[in-house]
């Protein structure tokens, strides 16, 4: 576990096929459908229009062709080795889904649901946002395809997220503020479902992550699963062998699974999911479903969540918008119950500081998400000393964070900025970075985060 | 013969429909919310009046109620936050029972599965409960609670929707003990001016199934419908009219239990004056 594969592994012809979910969408004992009886034709009708298709040569030659032209795709693989001087000393690889059209991995999903809505004939697609990022892929793949888009974002995030807001708006989406329950992505998800219920003649519901109800675990994965296949042959080339590990952050889940499930016939490979810890798992102020939660149902699946003994969600807290969600794929779910995934927890403080370091180390200044996954590398790196080679997704850029970084660091109240925190990585956060967090999480968030 | 069913045949033999009250517990507070719920099977009863609900919907608080309208909502909310849970929902069950209704648990499916399935099948049983309502859970995925009601004798209500193809009615109405619930329009519970035409032409295509299958089970409507009139109109074409958002408007607009009480009356008249009695 400590060393790198002992011989390399043939690069596979075909990009393996998922073992899972079964024909009515479960992952072991995880996933399937808890929605009322009135979705089930519209589900049954998204599902069916997938299976067809995805084996339609018209549309993997139309997906394939937005990928490159529009996405930017294939995005490279980069090698950090300032940033993983902090990281034991292995060699640390990125997969820089931050490099694509609209700065993250989301815009994967969107395209092929949007191509999949004009395909079922439906002329409008809503879609739940939590930090904006896909709220800003769907509205943009509507724009691009000409459909009417319509986002839900809780109150809370739409202050956090102020730009996001005006990014979607911009690009020819109404964004509507939820105002009910914890007001955040949980909500937000909610009211969607309601819209798609009363509006399901003309309405697809572009959901973001590989949760909810079947097909859509299993459709988002196939979506995003071109990060994993494009890193696994790109690693293989340039390395001649397979990583010993592949880390991404966990909200939902999708950036996982999407470089994830490549690799997930090698068992060599460990796969490492890393949830958002917030202020500690021991504090009850955290969002890390698969750690500190439970299995139950919500939003349509069954999946780890955070839930009282009275089986009602709680609300989750992370500095991380994006992964501020009490729930968590069902693919995941199963994937820690079989032993085949790792999953993590990163707090926001030590999230902070590996956004400070590869900021200053390589010049990338990650989305707090995907910094999530590299506290989770600076970590593992040091587990496993020099031999370890590692390959981190790092899922979106951080310009939508710069508030946020600029109040964690105290940025906006000096006139000269401390070397800063990440610098050295044995040290904890400075005065500050934990002063400063309060004022993040107390401010507008402190019902929510 | 399940309860429900018996008492909806008894209705039928009063050339009327039955009427099925929701109102959740919790709201404004466990007591207040059991003081309204027996407020709603007496109606005018004691005032020399028709009586109230035949049937009371015991609602569990869920804090995610993804079917429920703003009034529900707003609601149960006040219920999740005090913490109002299952054994809260079974002090209630026993209330309904003693005021002479026939108390049907409806509830969200993590509730139940975090209570226990089993455990929660022993429980309502033992506390008089008939079954349970359960809006998300379609009987594909029901095997637990299908095994879970059979062994405790409960009746277990799923919902068919305008949607739904003939052969998910079919295989829906198969599955359900007690009554089957139309929800009559694409939506979340609320009230609307008017009751939906797709909600008779449900009840027919549902009757169908139903005549299929070889099961028998009264159609019971709910979503939309808020006043006596209305019931009136749904009684010409249904076995029962389920009511839920008008039961807990009164609550929120501070008429609390009298104004659940006059509203049951109204309802109850209604379902006694069915606009064209089915053959």
């Amino acid at each position: 576990m400590t060393t790198s594969a002992v011989s390399p592994p043939e690069p596979r012809l075909a990009p393996a096929a998922p073992a899972w979910p079964d024909a009515t969408g479960h992952f072991g004992i995880f996933g399937g459908r808890f929605v009322p009886e009135a979705l089930i034709a519209a589900l049954d009708e998204l599902t069916a229009a997938y299976e067809a298709m995805k084996v339609d040569p018209a549309f993997v030659e139309e997906f394939a062709r937005l990928q490159r032209d529009y996405t930017g795709r294939p995005s490279p693989v980069t090698e950090v080795p300032g940033f993983a001087e902090h990281c034991g000393g292995a060699r640390v690889l990125l997969k820089r889904e931050d490099l694509n059209h609209t700065g993250s991995h989301k815009i994967n999903n969107v395209l092929g649901q949007a191509l999949l809505t004009k395909r079922i004939g439906k002329s409008r697609v809503i879609a739940e946002t939590g930090a904006g990022q896909h709220g800003v892929a769907t509205a943009t793949a509507a724009a691009l395809m000409g459909l009417s888009c319509t986002v839900y974002m809780g109150e809370e995030d739409t202050r956090r997220q102020a730009l996001n807001v005006a990014r979607m708006r911009l690009l020819g989406a109404e964004v509507i503020p939820v105002t009910t329950g914890s007001r955040t992505l949980k909500d937000a998800i909610n009211e969607a479902f309601r819209d798609w219920v009363t509006n399901v003649e003309t309405t697809n519901y572009v959901f973001g992550t590989v949760a909810g109800p079947h097909p859509f675990p299993a459709m988002v994965r196939d979506f995003q699963r071109v990060i994993g296949d494009e890193a696994r042959e790109q690693v293989l080339e340039r390395e001649g062998r397979l990583p010993d590990a592949v880390l991404a952050c966990v909200g939902g889940g999708s950036n996982a699974i999407g470089i994830f499930t490549a690799f997930v016939p090698d068992a060599g490979v460990r796969l490492i999911g890393l949830e958002a810890a917030g202020d500690g798992v021991e504090t009850g102020r955290h969002a890390a479903t698969i750690t500190g939660g439970t299995p139950g149902v919500l939003h349509g699946a069954r999946s780890y969540l955070l839930q009282d003994d009275n089986g009602q969600t709680i609300e989750s807290h992370s500095i991380s918008a994006g992964l501020d969600y009490p729930g968590v794929g069902p693919e995941h779910s199963h994937l820690h119950d079989i032993g085949r995934a790792e999953y993590r927890p990163v707090t926001d403080a030590e999230a902070m500081e590996a956004f400070a370091l590869l900021c200053r180390t390589e010049g990338i200044i990650p989305a707090i998400e995907s910094a999530h996954a590299l506290a989770g590398v600076m970590r593992l790196g040091r587990e496993l000393g020099p031999e370890a080679l590692l390959l981190v997704n790092l899922s979106g850029r951080g310009d939508k964070d710069v508030e946020t970084a600029s109040r964690w660091f105290g940025l906006g109240d000096r006139e000269e900025v401390d070397p800063g925190p990440g610098m050295d990585t044995d040290q904890q956060p400075t005065e500050g970075a934990v002063t400063n967090h309060e004022a993040v999480d107390g401010q507008d968030a402190g019902e929510q985060a | 013969m399940s309860a429900l069913q018996q008492r909806i045949a008894a209705a039928r033999d009063e050339d009327r429909a039955a009427l099925i009250a929701y109102l959740p517990v919790g709201y404004p507070d466990v007591d207040a919310s059991i003081a309204a719920m027996v407020a709603a099977v007496e109606g005018g009863a004691d005032a020399g009046g028709v009586g109230g609900a035949d049937i009371v919907e015991i609602g569990v608080p869920y804090s995610d109620p993804g079917m429920d309208g703003p009034v529900i909502q707003q609601a149960v909310d006040v219920a999740v936050r005090a913490g109002v849970g299952l054994r809260d929902v079974l002090r209630a069950v026993e209330a309904v029972a003693a005021a002479g209704a026939v108390p049907v648990v409806m509830s969200y499916w993590n509730p139940i599965e975090r209570y226990g399935v089993d455990r929660f099948a022993t429980d309502l049983a033992a506390a008089g409960g008939a079954g349970a309502i359960t809006p998300d859970l379609i009987p594909d995925e029901a095997a637990a609670w299908l095994a879970a009601s059979d062994a405790a004798g409960l009746d277990r209500v799923f919902l068919v929707a305008p949607s739904s193809t003939d052969a998910r009615l079919r295989s829906t109405v198969q599955a359900c003990r007690g009554f089957v619930y139309a929800a009559s329009t694409m939506g979340v519970t609320g009230t609307r001016a008017t009751v939906s035409d797709a909600a008779e032409r449900l009840v027919a295509r549902t009757r169908e199934a139903i005549a299929d299958t070889g099961v028998l089970l009264p159609v019971c409507v709910g979503l939309g419908v808020s006043n006596g009139d209305q019931a009136a109109e749904v009684a010409g074409f249904a076995d029962g009219v389920i009511v839920g958002t008008a039961y807990v408007r009164p609550l929120l607009d501070g008429e609390g239990v009298e104004g659940v009480r006059r509203l049951s009356e109204d309802l109850a008249r209604g379902v006694r004056q069915r606009a064209g009695a089915p053959a």
